[in-house]
C-alpha cells in the first residue's frame, strides 16, 4: 500500500510537471495580484508594509484556489478516476496522495515565492522568517482542504469556481491564524500571539490531513457513482 | 395508523420513508402548524413591540433583540437542521433525508440573513458602527457563506441524487461552524455581547423580557417547520415532474 501511494504522489508530480500550467500559472498569479495591489491602494509604503502579511496570505489563497479543478478533474474525464477507485488502495489515500502531490507541485512554489513577492510590499524583514514557516505550514492544509471543494465539483464541467466558493470558509480558519503566525493583523503587538497563531495554524493543518481526504473520498464516492 | 404498533421501531422509520405517505402527513400537519405559527408570532410580536419593558440602558431599541435573537437561534438551528438530515441521508439512505436538507437550507440562509441585517442595524445604534469583523459575526458570515455554497452546489449538479449525496458531505464537513459560532464570544475577546440565556447558571436576562423572546423563538421555530414541510412537498411534486418529464422524452 506503501509502495502504491508513493508511486501515485510520483506520478501526479510528474504530470503536473511535464504537463505544466500549474505551479507556473499559480506563481505569475500570485506575482500579478501582489503587483496590484500598490496600485490599487497607492505606493505608500508604510502603509503596504502594514498590510503586506494579510496581503500575501491573501493572495497566497486566491493562487491556490485556482489550481484546484487540477485535482482530479483531469483523472475523472479520462476514467482514471475509475480505475483509481477500484483499485488496492482505499479511496482516502488515493486523495491524500493527489493532494501531497498538488502540495508539492502548487503550493510549494507558492512559498518560495512569497519572500520575493514580500519585498514588493515592503514586508518588515523580521517578519520574514515567520511568515516562510507560517505558510510552509498553511499551504498543505490549503491542498487537503481544496481536495475536498475539488471532489465536491468533479462531476461538473468548468466547476472551478464554484469549487472555490465552498472551500473557502475551510480556508478562513488557515487564513487566520496564517497572517496572525506572520505578525499581521495586530496579532504582532501581542508578545506571544504569533506563537500562539503559529500552533493553531499546525493544529488546523494537522486536522485537514485527516478530514481533507476522507470527505474528499466522500465526495468521490457520491460524485462517481 | 393501523397495525403501526405491530411494526418494530425500524420498520415504522421505513414506513416514514414512503413520500406519498410523507405527503399524506404532511398534509394534515400543515394547516396546523401554520395556524399555531401566526398564533405564537402574534402573541410574540405583541409582547416584545407593546408589552415587555424597554431596556435602562438601550431604551426601545432593544427590541430588535426579539427579532435578531430568535433569527440567529434559527439561523444555527436550520444548519443543524440540514447537517442531521444529511448524515441521515448518507448513513442511512433515507429517501426524504435529502429532500429534508435542501429543503431547509433556503430557509436557514433567510434566517441567517436576517439575522446579519438585524444585528447591523442594532449595531449602528448601540456600538456605533454597522459591522464589525469580530468572531461572532465572522462565523455568522461564514455560516452564510455555507448556506450558499450548499445551495450552490445542488443547483449546479444535475442529478439529485449524486447532488444530493455531495451536498450532505459538504453541509457534514461545514457543520464544525456551529460550535465555533456559539462559543466565539468565549473564546475570542468580542464586541458582541456574551451568551445571554445559553449559559452556565441560567438565564441573565430578566423575565420580563425572557419570556416575548422565548415565545418568538417558539414562533421562528414552527415558522421554520411549517416552510420546511411546504418546502418538502414542493421537492416531492418538482421529482416527479421531472420523473415524468424524463420519460416522455424517452418514448
Amino acid at each position: 500500500m506503501i509502495r502504491a501511494f508513493k508511486t501515485l504522489v510520483l506520478r501526479d508530480t510528474k504530470l503536473a510537471i511535464r504537463v505544466g500550467g500549474g505551479a507556473g500559472m499559480a506563481v505569475f498569479f500570485f506575482l500579478t495580484v501582489i503587483a496590484i495591489v500598490p496600485l490599487g491602494i497607492g505606493p505608500n509604503l508604510k502603509l503596504l508594509g502594514s498590510i503586506a502579511p494579510g496581503m500575501l496570505w491573501v493572495a497566497l489563497l486566491l493562487s491556490a484556489l485556482l489550481t484546484l479543478d487540477r485535482l482530479f478533474q483531469a483523472d475523472f474525464e479520462d476514467g482514471s478516476l475509475d480505475l483509481l477507485m477500484t483499485g488496492a488502495l482505499p479511496l482516502e489515500l488515493v486523495a491524500a496522495a493527489k493532494a501531497l502531490s498538488h502540495w508539492l507541485t502548487t503550493g510549494l512554489p507558492l512559498v518560495v515565492a512569497a519572500p520575493l513577492l514580500g519585498l514588493l510590499l515592503n514586508l518588515e524583514t523580521s517578519a520574514f522568517g515567520p511568515l516562510i514557516l507560517a505558510m510552509l505550514i498553511g499551504t498543505p492544509a490549503l491542498s487537503f482542504l481544496g481536495a475536498i471543494g475539488a471532489a465536491l465539483t468533479v462531476s461538473v464541467r468548468r466547476g472551478g469556481l464554484l469549487a472555490s466558493l465552498l472551500v473557502i470558509p475551510f480556508y478562513i480558519p488557515v487564513l487566520i491564524f496564517g497572517v496572525g503566525a506572520a505578525g499581521g493583523g495586530g496579532v504582532s503587538a501581542v508578545p506571544g500571539a504569533g506563537g500562539q497563531s503559529l500552533a493553531l495554524l499546525g493544529a488546523v493543518a494537522l486536522v485537514s490531513l485527516v478530514l481533507g481526504p476522507v470527505a474528499a473520498a466522500a465526495a468521490l464516492r457520491a460524485n462517481l457513482r | 395508523m393501523a397495525g403501526m404498533s405491530e411494526l418494530t421501531a425500524s420498520q415504522r422509520f421505513q414506513a416514514f420513508a414512503n413520500p406519498a405517505r410523507f405527503m399524506a402527513l404532511s398534509d394534515r400537519l400543515l394547516p396546523l402548524s401554520a395556524v399555531v405559527t401566526a398564533l405564537l408570532l402574534g402573541t410574540g410580536l405583541y409582547l416584545s413591540l407593546f408589552a415587555s419593558p424597554a431596556d435602562y440602558q438601550q431604551g426601545e431599541t432593544v427590541r430588535i433583540m426579539y427579532i435578531h435573537v430568535p433569527s440567529a437561534w434559527l439561523a444555527m438551528f436550520g444548519y443543524m437542521v440540514m447537517a442531521g438530515s444529511s448524515a441521515v441521508a448518507l448513513i442511512f439512505r433515507h429517501p426524504l433525508a435529502d429532500i429534508a436538507a435542501k429543503s431547509a437550507a433556503p430557509i436557514g440562509a433567510a434566517f441567517t440573513f436576517l439575522a446579519l441585517v438585524t444585528g447591523s442595524l442594532w449595531g449602528r445604534p448601540m456600538w456605533g458602527t454597522w459591522w464589525v469583523w469580530d468572531a461572532r459575526l465572522t462565523s455568522m458570515l461564514i455560516l452564510f457563506f455555507l448556506y450558499l455554497g450548499y445551495m450552490a452546489l445542488w443547483a449546479t449538479i444535475e442529478e439529485p441524487v449524486r447532488a444530493g449525496r455531495a451536498a450532505a458531505v459538504l453541509a457534514l464537513v461545514g457543520s464544525i461552524n456551529v460550535p465555533i459560532i456559539h462559543y466565539s464570544v468565549v473564546w475570542w475577546n468580542t464586541l458582541h455581547q456574551p451568551a445571554s440565556v445559553f449559559r452556565i447558571g441560567g438565564p441573565a436576562i430578566a423575565t420580563s423580557m425572557l419570556m416575548p423572546l422565548l415565545i418568538m423563538a417558539l414562533g421562528f421555530t414552527l415558522f421554520f417547520v411549517t416552510l420546511l414541510l411546504l418546502r418538502m412537498r414542493a421537492e416531492i411534486l418538482r421529482r416527479r415532474v421531472r420523473v415524468l418529464r424524463l420519460a416522455r422524452t424517452e418514448r
